[in-house]
Parts: C-alpha cells; structure tokens; sequence
C-alpha cells in the first residue's frame, strides 16, 4: 500500500532506500502492535492479580479504565475539564513561544540586551516552573491567571534558550547578503533571522510543549479550579482508581496529540532544512 | 555625474540603463582592528570597468572587497564610491560571495527578488524581473527550486542573477566560482562577460587564478605581501583564444612572476 503512495523519483535511487521503504510499510505496524503489547501485558497483570513485589492487585484493569472513559465522554463535566486544560495550556504556551522568541532573539543578537537581562533569566532559568505556584499565589488575583503563569514560564526557558542558540548559530553571509542589498536590521531579522532560526525555535516548542502539560497539570493539582489535573487528583482523593487512570490516559492522548501538532507545524515551516538534510547524504 | 555621461556613450556597452560607480580606496589599511592584512592601498575601478584583483590565497583579497562593500570599515585610509565616503553596505554595491549566500529556505525565484522586495517592487513587478534574471543566467524552468535542489554551478547562477536584478552600480566578486569545477568555471565565466554587458554596472572581481583574472579583467590588479604590487592593463577583444597571442602569454609571465611562486 505504501510501496504505491511512494513518490517515484525516489525509485531511481538505488538498492538501499528500496530497503529503507520495505521496512517503512511496516513501522505503523509495528507501532500499533507495541501500544498493543502494553495494553494487553496491563491487562494481563491486573486481571490474573500478580504480587510480585509490585502489586497489581489493586489496580484497575484496562477494561475497568475503558469503561470508566466510556462514561465519562458522554459526560459534559469531561469536556469541560479537557477545555480548560486546553485553554490553560495554549494561552501559556503560545504566550511563551512569543515572548521566547522575542527574548531570544533580542539576547541572541544585542549584546546591550544580553548583558541587561541576561542575568537574571540566567538565575531564573534553573528554577523549577512548579516551585512558582506560591509566587503565583502572591502575583496574581486569580487562580487562572497563576496556572497559565506556571504554564507560560515552564514553556518560556526551552523556547529562548534554543532560540537564543539558533540566531547565534546563524551563517554570517546570510545577513551580510541582505545588508549589502541595503536591508536594514528590521529587513534582517524578518529575512534571515527568523527564519533560519526557525528549525532550532522548533527544537525548543517541541521541548516546551512538553514540560507545559507537566506544569499544567501539576498546578492544577495544587492549586486548581477544574481542569484534568484538578479531576484526577480528585478521583485520587476519593480512591476513584479507574477514574485516576482515565484522567492519566486523558494526559497522555493530549500531550501526545498537542506535541505532534507543534511536530508538524514545524516539519512544514522548515521543510527547506529536512530536505537538504536527506540530499546531504546522496 | 560628467565620468557617467562620458562612460554612457564612450563605452562598449551603449544599452547601459544605469551608469557604473568610480569606487577606490585611497591609502587605505584592511583588516580587523590589530590585524591589519593590506597597507597602503591604492586602488580604483572605473566606472563600467571589469577590475580583477588577482593573489595568493590569504592575501586579504576578501578583506579588500567586504571592505569596499562597507561590511569592514577601513582601519585607515579613504574608501570612496564617486568621490564619496562609503560609510556602510548599500544597494548600489552588490556583492557575490564564494561559499553559498543564498537563503536556503527560499527558492530561487525568491532568492532573487529578494533585493527587489528590499527596494520595495510590487510583487508582480518583482516576479517579471526575477524571472527575466534567471532566464538570462540560463536557468529558466529551475525558478521554483530551493538552492538545495541546485548544483554549486547552477547555485553561482542564482547568486549572479540576485546580485544584478537589485540594478546595482558596482557588483564585487569574491571569488565566485572558485568552488567549481573546471569546466562549469569556464562556461560561468562567459556566462558572467555575456550577462554583465548592458548592465554597466562596474565590476571588482577576486580570483586567485591568473588564467581567470586575465581573461575576464579590463585590467588586473596584483595583490601579495600585505599591499597592491602592480595594476597591469589586458590586451582585448577578450577571447579565450588570445591565451596563445604572444602579448597574453607574455602578461600571464609577468603576472605569475610578480606574484611569485605563491600561484599555482
């Protein structure tokens, strides 16, 4: 199936890409049969109540956990925990691409700016998003405003540590090439700084993305007022184990889903670099 | 603004839509600052002149030109465009590099109508030029490649066209095909005397290949051991042929001798 979807220029490549598409149409395959594996090992473990010193006898089984999900997606009160996740998680997260870029960039490329705010991002840096919740507590009138503050800044160190390192990694003939075209810096920054940075600032949201959920979902369970992290440790509260579980599952489809978005978008965005990439090695 | 008028309607390329600048140096010293690698330059392309400044690598033939692009002040000395300071890069000065300028994740066409977005062409407008550009360098149907895609000779190309579509008055080489094979080195080379008549744009152009800097140069400048050490002027009509015509041959002696053992 995959063999004919294949483009045909790659055809005439030789013996080892002819391989290499061989074993391709069986990836998704073999993807599928290893979230499988875990489901049915999970399974197996719960249902036969092995103790071997990890005790699976309290823990719910895949059919209970499916079961539970099943209620609860037809239940409105889900919904409106995975909306505002959702909503907490993307305010954050694309306050933190913004401004992450911006600082990156700005600390990238000035050494005026590197040496005025650099160090204090320097000392931030290394502190733990989650250690902010009681200084979130302190700023910020409402709960929601401290939870997307936890998610921004969680989000924000990735993106500007990676843009930071992407704009100084940048070819200097670019930016002399547009200079001698009589660009101005604003003519720089839009035609070769953003954009050839762009694969690194990906790098960066890719990462960012990820710690995001962790700190959402922790503030949540702190501090929060609904939300998947709020219900899961909830349902942990009043020993709602299945519960619990969906709201692990839950998690995980989302982080999941939300990672591969900012994947994507990145794949198309720099295509012209993963291209290059594969003509390097012909 | 008398030299424009007089080069116009003297020079050998009368369809010239904009004038060549007059750029030179005066006494000037190249580097960075605390390392100087060229003393007491004199030097001046006329305007509508093919300059080309032959020397042994590391001789600070790159310096010489990112200096007269106004990427690198003069530690000293006089950089002048028209009798004027060049004082920072600009439009009218359009420089080809040797290793690959182009913006990789812009395809060709995009590469060169950037220098006309800069100068602020409609987008239809832009497009037209750009095409006509690539049409000229030979490279009509490749519009929508990204350089990537693009051999290096097919690369020099782009570079070529996006340098001349800004309309600039002086475009500076930096050893532009030095990356290429013989061959395709040789067919850039006329591809660059065919494209570059009409424009009247005046070109500095650095090799350190005598064989280049003879065939393509009005006149030739020498460059080794930290100066300019002589400015010898080509016999014409240029001609590949003319390798063998005894006041070539007798040049080319003269060049490589007063270079020293230092060119290959």
């Amino acid at each position: 199936m995959t063999a004919v979807t294949a483009p045909p220029k790659k055809a005439s490549a030789g013996p080892p890409p002819a391989a290499g598409r061989r074993t391709a149409g069986f990836r998704p395959v073999v993807r599928l049969l290893s979230l499988l594996a875990a489901l049915a090992l999970w399974q197996l473990l719960t249902t036969l109540d092995v103790q071997l010193w990890l005790r699976f006898d309290q823990f719910p089984s895949v059919t209970d956990v499916a079961r539970e999900f099943g209620q609860r997606l037809g239940d409105g009160a889900y919904w409106q925990d995975v909306s505002d996740s959702l909503r907490r998680i993307v305010t954050g997260f694309l306050l933190a691409a913004v401004l992450g870029v911006a600082a990156g960039v700005a600390v990238g490329r000035s050494r005026w700016t590197a040496d005025l705010i650099g160090p204090v991002l320097e000392v931030l840096r290394p502190v733990p998003a989650i250690a902010l919740v009681p200084v979130a507590i302190l700023l910020f009138p409402s709960n929601e405003q401290g939870i997307v503050f936890i998610t921004f800044t969680a989000a924000f160190f990735p993106v500007l540590v990676a843009t930071r390192h992407a704009v100084r990694a940048l070819a200097p003939v670019w930016e002399e090439a547009v200079l001698t075209m009589g660009g101005g810096r604003w003519r720089v920054l839009a035609s070769v700084v953003l954009p050839g940075a762009l694969p690194g600032i990906f790098g960066g949201l890719s990462v960012g993305i990820g710690v995001s959920w962790i700190c959402v979902i922790s503030a949540e369970m702190i501090s929060g007022e609904y939300g998947i992290g709020y219900r899961t440790w909830q349902d942990y509260t009043v020993i709602d184990y299945p519960g619990v579980f969906t709201g692990i599952v839950s998690i995980g489809l989302l982080g999941w889903l939300t990672s591969t978005l900012v994947e994507v978008l990145g794949r198309r965005l720099t295509h012209w670099l993963l291209r290059r990439e594969g003509s390097a090695t012909s | 603004m008398s030299t424009h008028t007089r080069v116009a309607s003297t020079g050998s390329r009368a369809d010239a839509p904009a004038a060549g600048a007059r750029i030179g140096l005066t006494d000037a010293e190249l580097g960075r600052p605390g390392a100087a690698v060229l003393h007491g330059v004199d030097l001046e392309a006329a305007p509508g002149e093919i300059l080309t400044v032959v020397g042994p690598s590391g001789c600070g033939k790159s310096t010489l030109l990112r200096t007269l692009a106004g990427l690198l002040p003069a530690l000293a000395g006089q950089v002048t465009q028209d009798g004027r300071p060049v004082t920072g890069p600009g439009a009218d000065r359009a420089l080809v590099f040797q290793e690959d300028a182009l913006l990789p994740w812009r395809t060709a066409r995009a590469n060169v109508e950037l220098p006309l977005a800069i100068r602020g062409l409609g987008r239809a407008e832009r497009r037209a030029r750009a095409k006509e550009w690539l049409d000229r360098v030979g490279l009509a149907g490749l519009e929508r490649q990204l350089p990537h895609r693009l051999s290096g000779g097919q690369r020099q190309r782009v570079q070529l066209a996006r340098a001349l579509a800004g309309q600039p008055r002086a475009v500076l080489m930096d050893e532009p095909f030095g990356a290429l094979d013989a061959q395709t080195r040789a067919g850039m080379q006329q591809l660059l005397v065919e494209v570059l008549r009409g424009t009247g744009a005046t070109v500095l152009f650095v090799t350190h290949d005598v064989d280049e800097a003879l065939f393509l140069g009005d006149r030739v400048a020498l460059l080794a051991d930290g100066g300019l050490t002589g400015i010898r002027q080509v016999p014409r009509p240029r001609d590949r042929a003319a390798h063998d015509d005894p006041a070539t041959t007798a040049l080319r002696r003269q060049v490589l001798d007063s270079l020293g053992t230092k060119v290959l």
